[in-house]
């Protein structure tokens, strides 16, 4: 009786055993498959579309003949969109994080508003197309334009941004702020000489996150703008435009492998763009850490 | 010399020594009063029923154990408690004889003349000559360069930091060791010329020998100065201050002061049972 | 005499800097308020274009008509179709991500030193970063071909299976890292008792963190789903733009999104029924989202709290 418990007791000690050391084995499986996917994804890209990697890519407006087809207005229209859209968004940010954390500190209605920041993360970003195409292009009479994706688009990353700016407040000590208003500091003041010097890298790193994201946007710009064979430069910001991944996505619904070969080429760029962006994330970083080394 | 008998009290420290700053004139005026006053942080009552004044040219210590509420005392005299949403406060503070609480004063105004220094040294992330010159700046006073630099070296000068970083003001704040560093926060509220000095345990977390060169700095500015340190520190308030208080939380944890008169005569003679058990370190 | 003189110039001053702080506190405030106003522009603009077009169709018909057919000269208006291919997409998407996400979470909170976590964590948030059109293209052209089609012979080029796995590899990293925030929020001590009482480290791994970090762990997935829901790309380039209503999971079917995307590639005039429906469509899908981005929220404040 005893000598079967304790049996028992060692067969179930053995599997803890094994599931003990299976375990983390089982776990970095799901770790693998993940990177190996990013990796996949990249080394396709890479193997289909390398060779069509060219001047004439970026250089040239597209064609329905692929040897001499490129993207130059897909470029300049996201340059446009997508700068503007920054421009808009991250003085927005900036002022809604202060006001968040400097001036309201923790009153109900900073607690309504940005709670209101959060729901507005979770709206999909095809339905700020669809609303940018309602309200902007067509109520507000901005039309399917370069400005209508710019705002469009400045909305759709304002809350991403938002809460990195927040972040980036709230990592500045307390003790800087109450000795700054112990000198007779307004909450300006504090914000201005004490705090922001501090926070704007960390800031700047929400902001390119931001643009990042609005770069592989294609969704929203699909919808404001429609799927256009734009064959000259934007002249204003009440062009026309398309951006690189919605001509990316027109290539991909071609049939002919020149064109996927063309839109893996394209993507190249579009992936080197974000990783130098990223890389500009992690360098700000840096700086961020030397000077954390001060405190 | 025949052998001086000294005598010494439960802290072993000598009589002599106790609030040994001859007492400024007994009649210096009063400028900060302090009437009825209660905080309370969301429901709980910190602090309540706070009587007290503060005489010019004098130190006064407020001691008691941690979380009687002597900082937040300290808080509320330079309103510094608004800037914590589920503060209230009631009562009165006079100010040269102004309710610094009513409706018409702005905090702004009352913390660029009631100057403070924190726990732990808080300098700003800039150069040495740029904290202690932020004061001025904030406080929009029109100062030429020269105006200026005149004013950060007597801070400097006052807070017995400038012999260490004449020759370095370019440098950054936090080059400077904690004891410097905390010499320069107070500088840096010296800077713009307060009337009242509070210091909210400023050598708490410092080693004794910076803390003896505070507290020797701080009996050699208070002539001109209206100084009020909380400490938990007994001996400290016996070596710098002239008058103590002594806080106390009863038994609903409301902090209140249940001593206060000269400082020899809290540490040699206190009237409270409390006040001895704790000054014999019976409590805290 | 200097004194007072002194004294009215800190007035002045301070007067000053009054204004200037008062300025800013304003300009800050509204700042705060485009993020509100501009949800209160999507639902009324979602709203009213939908009103428009539910004076033509009846809100009977949208929700129960097993036909969708507004781009065609016979029109029928039941949402059902769209509404089946997104939800089909994202549970296969969820059945992918729900389950690696969570593993991934569980090893980098429970497995591995700070510094293999500084590497692997940013290499998986990248699969977030990576454009939605790279994925559909990847989709459409690798994984259906070359993966799918050698394990299930008959799949049909596009298909909701593709769409799906390839929004599950999306939305890992938000499933990760909600489930990782929740696992670390678990307090050590819990972790220190489980140890004191001869667990191994598999133990505490899924007896001790998992339990305890278990409506984290729920909250992610949730707004995982809402994520899947929303996504646009993936779907309309590998998912197809036929709007029937099928179980079969090899075949192509178009989502909410694929809709939406479909008529703006095409030519919807202004004020037709065919614009409205993109509106119509819109507010139904935000609707969905919105309701499970506020469980997930609700959820994730509510273990929150409890440590």
């Amino acid at each position: 009786m005893g000598d079967q418990i304790l049996a028992q007791y060692s067969r179930r000690m053995r599997f803890r055993k094994i599931l003990d050391k299976v375990l983390p084995l089982i776990l970095s499986v799901a770790v693998f498959i993940a990177v190996a996917t990013v990796f996949s994804v990249l080394f396709t890209t890479i193997m289909t579309g390398w060779h069509r990697l060219s001047l004439n890519l970026i250089l040239n407006y597209p064609s329905a003949n692929p040897n001499e087809a490129g993207m130059r207005s897909a470029i300049l229209g996201s340059i446009y969109t997508v700068g503007l859209s920054a421009l808009i968004c991250i003085p927005l940010s900036i002022a809604t994080a202060i006001y968040l954390v400097e001036y309201s500190r923790g009153g109900r209605l900073a607690s309504i508003l940005s709670y209101n920041i959060s729901n507005l993360a979770g709206v999909p970003s095809v339905i700020f197309g669809v609303v940018g195409l309602g309200f902007l292009a067509y109520w507000l009479g901005m039309g399917r334009t370069i400005i209508t994706g710019a705002f469009t688009l400045a909305i759709l990353i304002l809350p991403l941004v938002t809460v990195t700016c927040v972040e980036a407040l709230k990592t500045i000590p307390d003790d800087l702020r109450l000795g700054a208003y112990a000198l007779g500091a307004t909450t300006f003041q504090v914000v201005r000489r004490v705090v922001l010097p501090r926070a704007l890298p960390m800031m700047l790193t929400g902001g390119i996150l931001g643009i990042s994201r609005a770069l592989g946007e294609a969704a929203p710009i699909l919808i404001v703008s429609g799927l256009l064979f734009i064959r000259d430069d934007p002249t204003s910001l009440f062009s026309r435009f398309t951006v690189i991944p919605l001509q990316l996505f027109n290539w991909v619904s071609r049939p002919q492998p020149a064109f996927i070969e063309l839109s893996s080429a394209g993507i190249i760029v579009l992936l080197i763009i974000l990783f130098a962006l990223n890389g500009l994330t992690i360098a700000l970083r840096q700086v961020l850490a030397r000077r954390a080394e001060w405190a | 010399m025949g052998v001086k008998i000294e005598s010494y009290n439960k802290l072993g420290l000598r009589y002599s020594e106790i609030g040994k700053n001859e007492m400024s004139e007994s009649s210096a005026p009063e400028v900060v009063r302090v009437e009825a006053l209660r905080v309370v942080y969301g429901s709980k009552i910190a602090i309540d029923d706070i009587n007290i004044s503060f005489k010019r040219s004098n130190i006064t210590a407020i001691i008691g154990p941690s979380g009687c509420g002597k900082s937040t005392l300290l808080r509320s005299i330079n309103r510094m408690n608004d800037l914590i949403p589920a503060a209230s406060v009631s009562g009165r503070v006079y100010f040269n004889g102004v309710d610094i609480y009513s409706k018409d004063v702005d905090p702004v105004y009352i913390r660029s003349r009631i100057g403070m220094v924190f726990q732990r040294p808080n300098p700003f992330p800039f150069s040495i000559f740029d904290n202690v010159a932020f004061g001025l700046r904030v406080n929009g006073f029109k100062l030429t360069k020269d105006e200026l630099y005149n004013k950060v070296k007597d801070a400097l000068v006052k807070a017995a930091l400038w012999d260490e970083v004449k020759d370095r003001l370019d440098n950054h704040a936090y080059s400077l060791s904690g004891g410097q560093q905390q010499r320069l926060c107070i500088a840096r509220a010296l800077a713009v010329d307060p009337e009242v000095l509070l210091l909210d345990e400023p050598t708490v977390s410092l080693d004794p020998i910076s803390t003896a060169r505070i507290e020797s700095l701080l009996r050699s500015i208070k002539d001109e100065y209206t100084i009020i340190i909380v400490t938990h520190n007994m001996l400290q308030a016996a070596r710098v201050s002239d008058y103590t208080a002594v806080m106390m939380p009863d038994d609903d944890m409301v902090g209140r002061i249940i001593e206060f008169g000269e400082t020899r005569g809290i540490f040699t003679n206190p009237r409270d049972k409390r006040t001895e058990d704790y000054i014999s370190g019976r409590i805290g | 005499m200097t004194a007072t003189i002194q004294h009215e110039a800190l007035r002045k001053a301070i007067q000053r800097k009054r204004i200037q702080d008062r300025f800013f506190h304003i300009t800050f405030l509204s700042a705060t308020f485009v993020s509100t106003i501009s949800l209160i522009v999507i639902y009324v603009t979602l709203g009213l274009e939908s009103f428009n077009f539910f004076a033509h169709v009846s809100i009977v018909e949208f929700l129960t008509s097993t036909k969708w057919t507004v781009l065609f000269a016979d029109k029928n208006f039941g949402v059902l179709p769209l509404l089946n291919a997104t939800v089909m997409t994202s549970l296969i998407a969820i059945a992918v991500a729900g389950p690696l996400g969570v593993m991934i979470a569980l090893f980098l909170s429970e497995y591995v030193s700070s510094t293999t976590r500084s590497v692997v964590k940013p290499v998986v948030e990248t699969l977030a970063g990576i454009p939605t059109v790279v994925y559909g293209y990847f989709a459409l052209y690798f994984i259906t071909p070359n993966l799918l089609r050698t394990l299930w012979t008959n799949i049909q080029i596009h298909n909701a299976l593709a769409v799906g796995l390839m929004i599950g590899i999306l939305i890992i990293p938000i499933v990760a890292s909600i489930s990782d925030d929740a696992m670390k929020a678990v307090p050590a001590d819990l972790r220190l008792a489980a140890y004191a009482v001869g667990s191994r480290k598999s133990d505490v791994a899924l007896r001790v963190v998992f339990p305890a970090a278990l409506s984290g762990v729920s909250a992610s997935i949730i707004l995982a789903f809402a994520r899947a829901m929303g996504e646009t790309m993936i779907a309309a380039i590998a998912g197809g733009f036929r709007s029937v209503l099928t179980f079969n999971i090899g075949e192509a079917m178009e989502t909410m999104t694929a809709y939406i995307a479909q008529v703006a590639t095409g030519d919807a005039p202004h004020g037709t029924i065919e614009y409205q429906s993109l509106f119509a469509v819109g507010l139904f899908l935000l609707l969905i989202t919105a309701v499970l981005n506020y469980i997930g929220i609700k959820v994730v404040k509510r273990w929150a709290i409890r440590y």
